[in-house]
């Protein structure tokens, strides 16, 4: 097996369990999914496209009804490796509020390494590391009910970071979000992908964050219809369109243009891109 | 006439505790009848204190709400009006949903106003209309639906009431982009439709820029602008500072006008921003 793929999803299949007789369709379709060490990757897709039930595969929250879900080579459906995957792939959640459990930011990020048996200096380097990652250090002694969205999301990443965990799945992690808590956690998650080495799974609805990743998989109802660069993805309209998703309003614009024969490049995603290129189409003299 | 005003109003937290706080300080600002106000702010503003005042959920500290020109927290019985006349469909309301069928949840409100059947199922029909919602849905459980469904028979819910005023705090979060411009294309029409006044609570400044008339900004418990979609963005410095944005769009237009594109600034919508850089290059430029 390749031993570079952290997680691998083979030809894995899920369905929820119905409470009446008629059994739920499939809420995944039989994927192939390899998530590489090191990587930025983020899943896009409509509500109920099979997003969360990726992120919760991946970690063995739950188990595939068919097909296998491997983390670094451990069948996650193996009960014994359990223990051992959750310290490889921690998961961060929507709600900050449903997912912090101290009364003191510290002592939040540490329960999970002292679940784990650590002993208390490398739980106090821990702490200090990961509440540090986030830029979250000098509000170690704080009441986590008091900080905000922004805030409490950076601590609940910093307590799967204290985990120690090689990657981290976030699903939806600012969607509840105001847009300055929204770049302080994007700013995190790129941090730690970028100078921590740590692969990141982003689960996002936004468009914005999406083109930020090293690389995009679009999801609709169950299956996995794009995966490829920022770049290579939105070029597909069509298809991010009929999966109920849209461009991110650079790509659109530049696009709209482009019909209307204003000479751009391809490719162009964010607003920096947008005004590079549109200060050098006009350059040249011919409009200006 | 301003169908809803507040006057000097201000809120404290634990008044008499060591732990008071002002939530809101002295906050004036009125709403016309069948206006779209937007109202943005940090986590903590005091965005949700101030629209809890609005239908009496919360009773000011100082200050006075007036309703129609008159003060809602006058009697219990005019506080208790309020919360039929002012209709306030909380963030994800679909986890509100209690009742054992999508029609009696609808009818949940029309029913506790004391209204008759045949106008109780009036109310009910037309509220599934204005959300999308198919009369062959009503015996389900709501439980059975998919989360956007859920969510679109709890702003019924509320719209079944019919109230004056219509607020809603971040109807379209946590909603994928096919979701969101359901949910707003809807209160669009609805406010269309029935003329009625709508407040809407929003951390996308894209949406609030696509549906409102007027931004009212809160920050630290402050109204810091409270004026025109057009008027509030141009202030991207200060809005930056107070944990807001800007549109993306906006972002592209004000930034290519510093490099003296002769472009207007005030442009939020991928097809608005189409439309006038086609127009800037077809005048050559200017």
């Amino acid at each position: 097996m390749n031993n570079e793929a952290l997680i691998r999803f083979c030809d894995v299949s899920y369905r929820y369990e119905s409470d009446n007789e008629t059994p739920l369709p499939l809420a995944i379709k039989n994927i192939n999914i390899d998530i590489k060490k090191g990587e930025f990757v983020a899943i896009l897709g409509h509500n109920g496209s099979g997003k969360s039930t990726f992120a919760k595969l991946s970690n063995a929250i739950i188990l595939p009804e068919s097909g296998n879900v491997y983390v670094e080579g451990m069948d996650t459906a193996d009960e014994s490796l359990e223990y051992a995957i959750r310290q490889k792939v921690g998961v961060v959640f929507q709600n900050p509020d449903n997912q912090i459990v101290a009364t003191i930011v510290e002592e939040d990020v540490a329960f999970g390494p002292e679940n784990l048996g650590i002993e208390p200096d490398e739980i106090r380097q821990r702490v200090d590391d990961a509440l540090k990652a986030v830029g979250m250090y000098e509000y170690r002694l704080h009441e986590p009910h008091k900080l905000s969205g922004g805030q409490k999301q950076r601590v609940a990443i910093a307590g799967v970071m204290a985990m120690q965990t090689d990657c981290i799945v976030l699903d939806e992690p600012t969607a509840m979000l105001d847009p300055k808590g929204r770049e302080e956690v994007m700013k995190s998650m790129l941090r730690l992908n970028k100078e921590l080495g740590k692969t990141v799974v982003l689960i996002t609805h936004y468009m914005d964050e999406a083109v930020k990743a090293d690389r995009v998989i679009v999801m609709n109802s169950g299956n996995v219809v794009l995966d490829g660069t920022p770049q290579e993805v939105f070029s597909h309209e069509k298809i991010i369109e009929d999966a109920g998703l849209e461009l991110p309003d650079s790509a659109k614009l530049a696009l709209r243009l482009k019909k209307s024969g204003v000479n751009l490049p391809d490719g162009i995603l964010t607003p920096e891109e947008f005004i590079e290129a549109f200060k050098l189409s006009l350059s040249g003299g011919a409009v200006h | 006439m301003s169908i809803l005003e507040i006057k000097n109003l201000s809120y404290k937290y634990g008044v008499g505790t060591p732990f008071e706080i002002a939530a809101l300080e002295n906050i004036n600002f009125s709403v016309e009848k069948g206006e779209m106000v937007a109202i943005i702010g940090h986590t903590g503003s005091g965005k949700s204190t101030l629209i809890q005042h609005f239908n009496a959920l919360l009773k000011a500290s100082e200050g006075q709400v007036l309703l129609d020109g008159k003060d809602i927290n006058e009697s219990r019985e005019s506080a208790h009006k309020a919360r039929f006349r002012v209709g306030l469909c909380f963030q994800y309301p679909e986890y509100q949903l209690f009742e054992s069928t999508v029609y009696k949840d609808i009818a949940f409100g029309p029913t506790n106003m004391g209204l008759d059947k045949t106008e109780i199922d009036r109310r009910v029909r037309k509220a599934a209309e204005f959300v999308g919602l198919k009369e062959s849905m009503f015996e389900k459980s709501p439980f059975d639906l998919s989360g956007g469904e859920k969510r679109r028979v709890a702003i019924a819910g509320v719209m079944a009431m019919e109230p004056e005023v219509l607020i809603m705090d971040e109807p379209a979060a946590g909603l994928d982009p096919r979701g969101r411009k359901v949910i707003l294309d809807l209160i669009k029409n609805y406010r269309e439709k029935t003329g009625s006044t709508v407040i809407i609570v929003s951390h996308s400044m894209e949406d609030v820029a696509s549906v409102a008339d007027r931004i009212l900004v809160m920050n630290k418990g402050k109204i810091a602008f409270n004026d025109t979609v057009d008027e509030v963005f141009s202030h991207e410095q200060e809005l930056r500072e107070m944990g807001l944005n800007i549109p993306q769009i906006t972002k592209i237009f004000s930034e290519l006008k510093r490099y003296g594109f002769n472009l207007n600034a005030a442009t939020y919508t991928v097809d608005d921003a189409a439309e006038e850089i086609l127009r800037y290059l077809h005048k050559g430029g200017n």
